[in-house]
Order: C-alpha cells, then structure tokens, then sequence
C-alpha cells in the first residue's frame, strides 16, 4: 500500500499557513466492518482540500467525525485546536457554528419553505439579528447561488441542481469558517455539477473558507482542488498536489484521473 | 460484532453435560440474537424515554414548533374524529335501543350511551384512531427526516433534535389529544340524539339533561387523566419509532407501521391499568 505523507505537498506553502482541521490516527469501524482504519491529515487555512475515493471508502464517515455527527473509535480531531471528542455540549455547539455542512441529499426541510429553511439556522446561530438583517442576509445569500426568485418555494417544487444551490445557500448563510461539503456534485448532470464546482470556488473566495470537499466526481476535483487526498480501504492512499494526481502511473489513480 | 448465528452457520455446538447432550444449532442462536434485539430495543426505549424528560425540563423550549404541532395534531384530526365520534354515538344507540326496550329501560338509554362514551369508548376509540392518524405520521416525518439526513442538519445547525423535534410533538400529543377525545365523546353524543330520534322524538335540552342526569365527577376525571397519558403514548411511541428508524427508505414504513401497532398495544395496556386503578379507587 501506497501511503505518501504531507512531505508530497509544497512544504513553503504549508509554512505559513495554519491547520484549522487536524486529524490525528482516525479509526471507526461498525460492526464487522472497519471502515476508517487509520487517518491522518490536516486542513490548512483558506485551501481546499479535496477528498476522494471510491464509494464505501469512507469519505462522508471522517467528515460527521469532524463535526461529531459519528464518534470516532480512536484517534483525535482538533477544529481550531480544540479536541472534538472532549468538547462538552456548550462547546461543541460553539465549534459547530463556525463549520458549515453541505449534506450529499441537500438535507433541506420539507416542511419549509426556502426562506424559512435559511432562516432556520440563521435564526440559531447568529440570535442577535433582527428580521431587517435575517432577511438582507437571505437575499445576500440567494443572490450569491443565483436563486432570489425561489424565497418562498417549497423544496418539493425545486429541481435537483436547485436543492443542491440552496443547500448550498443555507450552509453559507451562518458565515462559517470552514465549509465541509459532502459529494457536492452527486446526482446532478453535468453542466449543473460545473455550475455548483464554481460557486465552491466563488463562494471560498468570497467568504475566505476552508473547505474539505468529499467527492468522486473528477470534473469537481479538478476545478475545485487545491490539494487532494485518496481514501483507499480505510487508509490514505495518496496525498498531494492535483497535478500530481494527474501524472500518476499507479492504477488506482489513474483509474479516476482517465 | 459478529452475529452468532454466522459463528454457527457450519456445524452444530454439541456440549456434555452429565446427564444431557445440548446441542447448539444456528436455529438456537437466531433465538439468541431475538432476544437480544428485543432486550436491547427495550432498554433503547426507556432511553429514549429518560432523555425525552430531560429535554422537557431543558432551559430553551421550542414554543413556535410546539404550536405548529398543536395546529397538525388538533385542527387537521378533526374531521376526521368528528364523523366517527358522531357514528360511534349513533351506531350506539341504535343497537342498545332493542335491548333497552324489552326490559323495559329505554329512558336510560342517554344516560347509557353518555356514560360508555365518555368512560371507555370515546378514550379508548378516538386514541385508537389518532394512533393510527398520528402516531404513523409522526414516524414516516421522522424517520424520512433521518433517512434524507435532515436531523443531522438540524443537530450541525446548533438545534438539539430532541428538544425541537421530539419533545414538541409528545406535549404536543399530550396535549391535544385529550381535547379530540372530549370533542369526540360530545359529537357522540349527538349521534345518539340523532340516534333516538330515528325511531321517536325527543328534545335535545331534554336528552343531554337524561344524559347527564346520572353523571358524577367522579365517572368524568379517571377518562379525563387516562386521556392525557393516551396522548403522551401515541406521541413518544411515534416519535421513537421515527427517530431510532434505518437508514434507507424501507425503514420510514416499517417505523410508521411499527409506530401505530406499538402506540395500540399500549393504549389498550393503558386502558387495563387505569380501569384497575379506578376499580381499586
């Protein structure tokens, strides 16, 4: 097995730039099945870390591990250097409201509309806003994914591509610091999966976010990627530059990277 | 963990004893793991059950979600229990009317049919009813909810999934569904009117007053606190059920299906405990 440590990446760009995610020795089975058997990796500030793998490989596990949807077996997870597992629930809750999610089904709430959707977290994280703020915020948002016309529909009345943008707008709304987005392009059709890998880098550039950004989708990879990493049977199998991804003569990769 | 019946699976386990031979078979350890299910989803039960209690008495109360709640359970059940409460009243009447007559007692047959309403068959029907309405619609929204990973958005958005979703709906249920069995047991009543007035004619002020003739407080308030537990039932078994279901989509019917077969049984379970409690009273 393959396992090429952080020595691959550009060592002057890591320098200087601080980890807001480190993952220490990660490991989480269920039942029989060890699906994260050991590992490690960093987040830097501002980059975009993307994390790829075949489907089963454990992607969407390591990032509810990161924000304590699912409790690791062993290992740690520092979010700002503070250890995820010995947070209490006050602390947690803190943590959380500077990571956004991006969930892979969109995760919207059917029984609201679009603007009580991403109200919904506004309304709990940031609690000092007054209706005035909530609502230019709402607007800020859906005009930054390029849905203000959808305010008041329901998310049964919305396509896929549209879901996925206004999940999209909800996870960005608490102004988080950190954006965890899970299989952003799945499901969607090609043009759409363009317009959604665009609005990943328009939407880092703009808030100055760090995202891990969990995918199988190439396209995606490469127009979002600052850094990749491959899962492989629970373990990292590569880690590196896109370009290094690429060139790479091993089959794995290059079994994505046709 | 691996399962025991996989352990088993190539040949049988034969252990000696002194006197007998048991012989292990897979059949033996499917039974096993049953029963360790079935332990375990009870102790998940009381669980659920104990952190629900918690959440009620927690600093923040989801009051908006509490009044939605109040809104689906209450307004959107009521017609539903107004035509069978009307008929339950009627279909009452009309089949006691016979029996009445040949010894005589017709003029108790208000006082009848308002007293077994308001004791057993109102509760016990309308609870029956709103398990069916209620508890199933609480565990299909749940457990979609978990299946399209809603409740995970919740829980990363800072809002506890207990408070917002689970303790709502049960105080909501506790709540309103007392109210739908007192509105069911009065359109019962007025199905008996109608009733009676199929075959004679009788003045309301006069029927209601024959009803309520025989009446004591004490015949009201062991229905009115039976009722209140009902709601509190239908509403956590619903809610348990939704929120413990799988993750793929098979899992909301069963949690929906399981919600209402759980939340009958015990909502006649109790039936049987109040009925005791007021017997011994």
């Amino acid at each position: 097995m393959k396992e090429t440590q952080t020595a691959t990446v550009n060592a002057t760009i890591t320098k200087n730039r601080k980890n807001v995610i480190e993952i220490t020795h990660l490991k989480k089975r269920f039942g029989d099945q060890e699906v994260l058997k050991d590992v490690s990796l960093q987040l830097l500030n501002g980059e975009n870390l993307v994390v790829l793998g075949k489907s089963g490989s454990g992607k969407s596990v390591l990032i509810k591990c990161i924000v304590r949807l699912m409790t690791p077996d062993e290992g740690t997870i520092k979010v700002f250097g503070e250890d995820i597992s010995a947070l209490n629930s006050d602390g947690l809750t803190e943590i959380r409201k500077k990571i956004g999610f991006l969930f892979q089904s969109g995760a919207l709430y059917d029984s609201m509309n679009v603007k009580e959707n991403l109200e919904f977290p506004l309304r709990r994280i940031k609690n000092k806003l007054n209706q005035d703020a909530i609502d230019e915020k709402i607007r800020e948002v859906l005009e930054n994914v390029g849905l203000s016309d959808a305010l008041y529909k329901m998310p049964s009345q919305l396509s896929g591509g549209m879901r996925k943008r206004i999940s999209l707008a909800r996870t960005i709304v608490i102004d988080p610091e950190i954006l965890l987005y899970d299989e952003p392009t799945t499901g969607l059709d090609p043009v759409t999966s363009d317009e959604i890998s665009l609005l990943i880098n328009d939407i880092q550039k703009k808030y100055k976010t760090s995202s891990i950004i969990i995918t199988h989708d190439i396209e995606c990879v490469r127009s979002t990627a600052d850094r990749v990493i491959m899962l492989h049977e629970g373990f990292i199998y590569q880690e590196g530059k896109l370009e290094e991804f690429e060139k790479s003569k091993d089959p794995l990769i290059k079994s994505f990277f046709k | 963990m691996k399962k025991l019946s996989s352990v088993i699976k190539v040949k049988p386990i034969r252990i000696n004893t002194s006197k007998h031979t048991i012989r292990l078979t897979e059949k033996t350890f499917v039974k096993i793991e049953n029963a360790n299910y079935f332990f375990t989803d009870v102790a998940n039960f009381f669980m659920f059950f104990s952190l629900t209690v918690k959440e009620t008495f927690s600093r923040q109360f989801e009051f908006k979600e509490f009044l939605r709640q109040c809104y689906q359970i209450g307004y959107k059940t009521l017609a539903l229990i107004s035509v069978i409460g009307f008929i339950i009243g009627l279909v009452l009447t009309i089949q006691a009317r016979p029996a009445l007559v040949t010894f005589g007692a017709v003029a108790m047959l208000p006082n009848m049919v308002a007293l077994s309403l308001i004791k057993e068959m109102g509760p016990v029907i309308t609870a029956l009813i709103c398990a069916g309405k209620i508890g199933s619609g609480m565990g299909a929204e749940i457990g979609s909810m978990k299946v399209t990973e809603q409740i995970d958005a919740m829980e990363v958005s800072s809002t506890n999934p207990m408070r917002y979703l689970i303790v709502t709906r049960v105080l909501a249920a506790t709540l309103m569904i007392p109210l739908l069995i007192l509105y069911a047991d009065l359109l019962g009543i007025l199905g008996s009117w109608v009733g009676v007035n199929i075959k004679g004619e009788v003045n309301y002020v006069l029927f209601f007053t024959q009803s309520f003739s025989h009446f004591q407080f004490s015949d009201f308030v062991p229905a009115l606190i039976k009722s209140f537990f009902f709601g509190g039932v239908i509403g956590f078994v619903g809610c348990y059920k939704g929120y413990t279901a799988g993750r793929g989509t098979e899992s909301v019917g069963k949690a929906a299906n399981s919600a209402v077969v759980l939340s009958s049984l015990l909502v006649i379970i109790v039936d049987l405990i109040a009925v005791q409690i007021t017997d011994m009273l």
